[in-house]
Order: structure tokens, then C-alpha cells, then sequence
């Protein structure tokens, strides 16, 4: 006879079924979300591409897409608007799950890019850029020329970004912070940073005040695909990062204390968990602008829709983060066409009033 | 087991809150750690988990000195009930699962998912299962938090403050629960309590803090009229009750 153990035991067990079986169907159910958003996502981005001046119905860009239709949609679709798809799947992707990941870490539902001086940060570092040192600001500026590498800026950008959060992860290695501190620290530094931004644009020229102004409002059509690969590059390795680290979120939700307890080194967590959300953050602000909201509406929403597992809750809320920028670059397109708004703005006002939405209407919590 | 020798910490340099404590968990036993607000109660129980690093003395995990012993590894043989513990949107049953994270290689195995399973049978929380912990009232979500330290199935478990914020039925409940689980898997527990008659009730020996040093160490017997007075300043006295003291202030 096979001797008893705890699973035999607990399969044996009579009257209702076990807790776990339960269990496995309420897990399915939560997979079966976090499939349906990502099928949902592609819906929206193949519909995204039906968006342009070149009039494209939904079959021209499926057919595009698998290599059929006539070459001009073929162009039109893989040259121009893919990677504008592709630069909002990839952004939304990356700013949600750093907003997932500074929540979490910080134990903070208001923590994302904004509020840590990471968007301050990078209009500094690009106004610094534009007009300090001559770059390109935006390429799709009309009227402002400069000469030097565009790349200037986005290096500037992506500096600046960075320079908040290391300063932050600088201070809390110096001194022991609370998260508390750590993310008041960082509204002191996006104060710093936009004291900054404003002095320098004191003493600009009126075009370099436009294009930096111009860069801020955020703009997906600005990236190509070698800027996609570094973009798409940096939100994979985040995105491995968050998911190896998905039980340490889970555990560090139910307090420092309790973390620890379960085997979890908490400061080393936080603060290359913050480093890394930071990173992914910075990488797509500096090739695309300021995009807000996305990275603290996306896991908000998601939060009450699935919970605060993080197995499901960062995988939703990055196809979350992904539908909202598509959507809103659909809005931003579609609005007042051909004009196309500018996305950061968008992104506010698509995400605020779902957001606000939600919390009125008490979706549990 | 788990034992501090002569163990000392200060927050501010040069006013040590523990001076030197001397206490053993042992297997089978259930010590409550007793004293006033601010004598280092809690202060001893981080200690006695690894979470601050005592200025001298040491903690020993089974003879070997505790800050040595990985992390991971002293997950397996110490579990903590914190005394700040947040409610979050997790269900009961992630939020229990989540106790294996010492034991999980990547994802939850058969083994890991019976455990739980047992555990929230045990502990009558199989209907609660798969409800939000943020829905649940003050002594179910206490009973969530113990059952994530029992499938931690470790050897030594440590309780900051259990009974916090909950009405007498449940303070006794999660101390019941506790016991029995000590008695079941010869346990070594240690709880800070503030009530010394659920202390008297539940646990079988008691360690007195005051002033960052031991006033009293051993079984029931320690709780006496002057242990009182001394370390809580409070005049009571001491009464039999179907075999159990029970303190009564004057």
C-alpha cells in the first residue's frame, strides 16, 4: 500500500470540493482575462492601422499585413504605420508595468513616472538638449532646424529620466528611506527638475521654447523601427525582470515585515525594482515625450478588474497600458483629422475619466 | 529551535532599547513576551527574526548563528505573523499560497496547492477561499495571516502582536488555533501579547521585559503580584480559576 501523504490526504477529502480545485477554475478564469485583453489588444491595434490619410479598410491592413493587397497598402502599412502601432503596444507595455512596479515596490498607488520626477526629469534633460546644446528637438517640428544628431535629445531625455531616480535610490542607500520618503523625495526632485526646465526655457530662443514644448506633448509617430528594437529591447528585459520578481511583489503587498519574513531581501527588491521600472519608463519617454497617466491608470484599473496578484495583475494591466495608448492614438488621430493631437494629452483624457469612473462607481475597492 | 543570548539593540545610539535578553524558543512551547509599550517587546521579535541585527549578543537558528543562515533558508524554519500585515486585493487563497513562496521553485507545485488546501480546511476558511482578504472582517483576515505562517511549515513560529484589534472571541480563536497547532507539530512559538490572562490561558511560559532587561523568565509561576507591580506598575493579585491563574487588577 502507498504510503499517505498530504496530497493524497487532501484529494480524499470528503464533502465539498477541495479548496484548490476551486481554486484551479477561479485561475483559469483569471488567464482566460489577461487573454482576452490580449486578443482585445490586437483587435484595437489592427484597427489602429485603418487610421491615416491613406484610406485603409480593416481587410486592406489584414491582408497588408500577411504580405497580400496591393504594394502601396503594403507600404503604407508596414512603413508608416506599424511602427507607430508598434511604438504604442511596446510604450504602453513598458509604462504600465514600471507603474505596476513603482505601486508595488513603494507600496504607493499614486507612485509612477510623473510622480517620481522621471517625466520632469526628461523634459529637462530634453530641454537641456534643445536648447543648451543645438539638438534636434522633434523631427517633426515644422519651422525649427537644428543641425545636430537627434539623438542628442534623446540621450539628454532618457539622463535626465534617470538622474531622478538614481538620485532617489542615491539618498535611500545613504539613509534608511520609507517608501513614503522615497516617493516624497521624488515630487521634490520633479519640482527641482521643472524649476529647472522653466529657467532655462526663461532665457530661450521663442523657436527652442516651441520645440521643446513640442517634444513634451509626446508623439509615437516620431520612432522608427531601430528605435522601436532599443525601445521593445529594454521593455523585454523589464518585463523578464518583473515577472521573475512577480512573488516578491505579492509578498511585499502585505507589508515590509510580513516580506521579510517570507525570505524576501525588500530593500534590494524595491530598489532594483525601481531602477528597472525607471529604466523602462525612461527608455520610451525619451524617444517618445511625455506620455502621462498610462503607467498609474493601467495597473489601477486592472488592480480592481483581476486583484493584486501580480502573476495576472502585471501582464493585464501591460495590455491595459498597451490598449489605452493605442485608443488614445486613435482619439488623437481621429479627432480633428488630419491634425493629430498630441498623445500625452490624450492619454489624460481617455484614462482620467475611466479612472475616475471606476473609483466613483466602487468597483470593490 | 530559536534562542537570543544577551542580545542588546538601540535605535539612537546610546539608549539601548533591549540592554540584554536571554530567551529560548523551544520546540513544543509557546513563550508570550510580555512588558509595557516601548520595553522592546517588538523590538526582541525582530531580532529574534533576522530583521535588525542585534548591536551585540546573537541569535542562534538551531545552534547556528541566525544572521549567517540565508534567507531563503531561514524562511523554511522561522515564520512571522507581523504586526502590521495589509489587507490587499488578494484572494485567501493566494493570499495563504503565498506562505509557500519559500518552498516554490518558480510556480506553486501539487504539493504546495495541498498544503493549502489542508490549511484552509483546518482552519475552517475553505468557504472563504477564493473572497478578497480586503472583504474580510478583523479575525478572519488574522486567521488568514496564521494560516500563510502555517504553510510556511516552519519549526520555529514567531506572532508580533496576534491579537491586535480583535473582539475576545477571536483573541481567543487565533490563540486556540495557534496552540494547537504547537501541540500538533511541536512547534517553538513566541508571540508579543499585550493581554497577560490570554497569555496565562494559551501559552506556558512567559518572558518578562522592563527597562531593556529580563524581570522574569519561566512558566506561569513568574506571573505574580510583584512581577505585576514591577514591570506594569499595576497592583492586582493572583487568582486560581479550575486550575488556571488569572491576573485581577485592584
Amino acid at each position: 500500500m502507498e504510503p499517505e501523504t498530504l496530497v493524497s490526504r487532501t484529494k480524499r477529502m470528503p464533502g465539498k470540493r477541495s479548496p484548490h480545485c476551486e481554486y484551479r477554475r477561479y485561475a483559469r478564469h483569471k488567464r482566460a482575462i489577461v487573454v482576452a485583453l490580449a486578443v482585445l489588444v490586437a483587435g484595437v491595434a489592427t484597427l489602429s492601422m485603418t487610421i491615416g490619410s491613406a484610406d485603409l479598410s480593416v481587410v486592406d491592413v489584414v491582408l497588408a499585413l500577411f504580405g497580400g493587397g496591393d504594394e502601396y497598402d503594403r507600404i503604407v502599412v508596414w512603413n508608416l504605420r506599424m511602427p507607430r502601432v508598434l511604438t504604442a503596444l511596446v510604450g504602453g507595455v513598458a509604462l504600465a508595468m514600471a507603474g505596476c512596479a513603482f505601486q508595488s515596490t513603494l507600496r504607493n498607488p499614486l507612485a509612477s513616472a510623473s510622480t517620481l520626477g522621471i517625466s520632469q526629469g526628461a523634459a529637462f534633460g530634453a530641454s537641456v538638449a534643445i536648447i543648451l546644446l543645438g539638438a534636434n528637438g522633434a523631427a517633426a517640428y515644422e519651422g525649427v532646424q537644428f543641425s545636430s544628431n537627434p539623438y542628442v535629445t534623446v540621450v539628454c531625455a532618457f539622463l535626465g529620466a534617470m538622474a531622478s531616480t538614481l538620485v532617489v535610490l542615491g539618498l535611500s542607500r545613504l539613509r534608511e528611506m520609507t517608501p513614503e520618503s522615497i516617493v516624497l523625495a521624488g515630487v521634490a526632485l520633479s519640482a527641482l527638475f521643472a524649476g529647472g526646465t522653466t529657467m532655462i526655457q526663461y532665457f530661450a530662443e521663442d523657436s527652442q521654447v516651441a520645440a521643446v514644448v513640442f517634444w513634451t506633448f509626446g508623439d509615437l509617430s516620431r520612432v522608427s523601427y531601430r528605435e522601436l528594437a532599443i525601445m521593445g529591447c529594454v521593455t523585454a528585459v523589464s518585463a523578464v525582470f518583473f515577472f521573475l520578481n512577480r512573488w516578491n511583489y505579492n509578498a511585499m503587498e502585505s507589508g515590509e515585515a510580513a516580506a521579510h519574513g517570507l525570505g524576501v531581501n525588500v530593500r534590494s527588491v524595491r530598489l532594483a525594482g525601481m531602477f528597472v521600472a525607471a529604466a523602462a519608463a525612461a527608455s520610451i519617454i525619451a524617444f517618445c515625450g511625455i506620455i502621462n497617466f498610462v503607467g498609474l491608470v493601467a495597473p489601477h484599473v486592472m488592480r480592481r478588474f483581476i486583484g493584486s496578484d501580480y502573476r495576472y495583475l502585471l501582464p493585464a494591466s501591460a495590455f491595459a497600458g498597451a490598449g489605452l495608448l493605442l485608443v488614445s492614438d486613435i482619439v488623437a488621430h481621429a479627432v480633428v483629422a488630419p491634425l493629430i493631437l498630441p498623445i500625452g494629452a490624450i492619454t489624460s483624457f481617455v484614462g482620467a475619466p475611466m479612472f475616475l469612473y471606476l473609483l466613483f462607481k466602487g468597483v470593490s475597492r | 529551535m530559536l534562542e537570543a543570548k544577551e542580545v542588546a539593540y538601540s535605535y539612537v545610539k546610546g539608549r539601548p532599547i533591549l540592554k540584554s535578553v536571554s530567551a529560548l524558543v523551544e520546540p513544543g512551547s509557546f513563550l508570550a513576551i510580555l512588558g509595557v509599550n516601548g520595553c522592546g517587546k517588538s523590538t526582541l521579535m525582530a531580532c529574534l527574526d533576522d530583521a535588525l541585527k542585534p548591536d551585540s549578543g546573537i541569535v542562534l537558528l538551531d545552534g547556528a548563528a541566525l544572521s549567517q543562515v540565508p534567507r531563503g533558508h531561514r524562511a523554511k524554519k522561522i515564520a512571522l505573523v507581523a504586526q502590521h500585515s495589509h489587507a490587499n486585493r488578494l484572494t485567501v487563497y493566494d493570499a495563504v499560497l503565498l506562505g509557500r513562496k519559500p518552498h516554490m521553485q518558480g510556480a506553486p507545485s501539487e504539493e504546495d496547492h495541498a498544503v493549502v488546501s489542508k490549511v484552509l480546511s483546518d482552519l475552517g476558511l475553505s468557504d472563504f477561499a477564493l473572497r478578497y482578504i480586503d472583504e474580510l472582517s478583523g479575525g478572519e483576515y488574522q486567521k488568514v495571516v496564521l494560516a500563510r505562517a502555517f504553510v510556511q511549515q516552519t519549526d520555529v513560529l514567531l506572532l508580533d502582536e496576534p491579537t491586535n484589534n480583535l473582539d475576545p472571541a477571536n483573541q481567543q480563536e487565533v490563540m486556540r488555533v495557534v496552540r494547537e497547532e504547537v501541540d500538533a507539530r511541536n512547534l517553538a512559538a513566541a508571540a508579543v501579547l499585550h493581554d497577560v490572562n490570554l497569555a496565562l490561558r494559551w501559552c506556558d511560559r512567559f518572558l518578562m521585559l522592563k527597562d531593556g532587561l529580563v524581570e522574569a523568565l519561566g512558566g506561569s509561576e513568574v506571573i505574580t503580584e510583584s512581577s505585576m507591580l514591577s514591570v506594569y506598575n499595576m497592583e492586582s493579585d493572583i487568582i486560581e480559576y479550575n486550575g488556571r491563574r488569572i491576573v485581577v487588577p485592584r
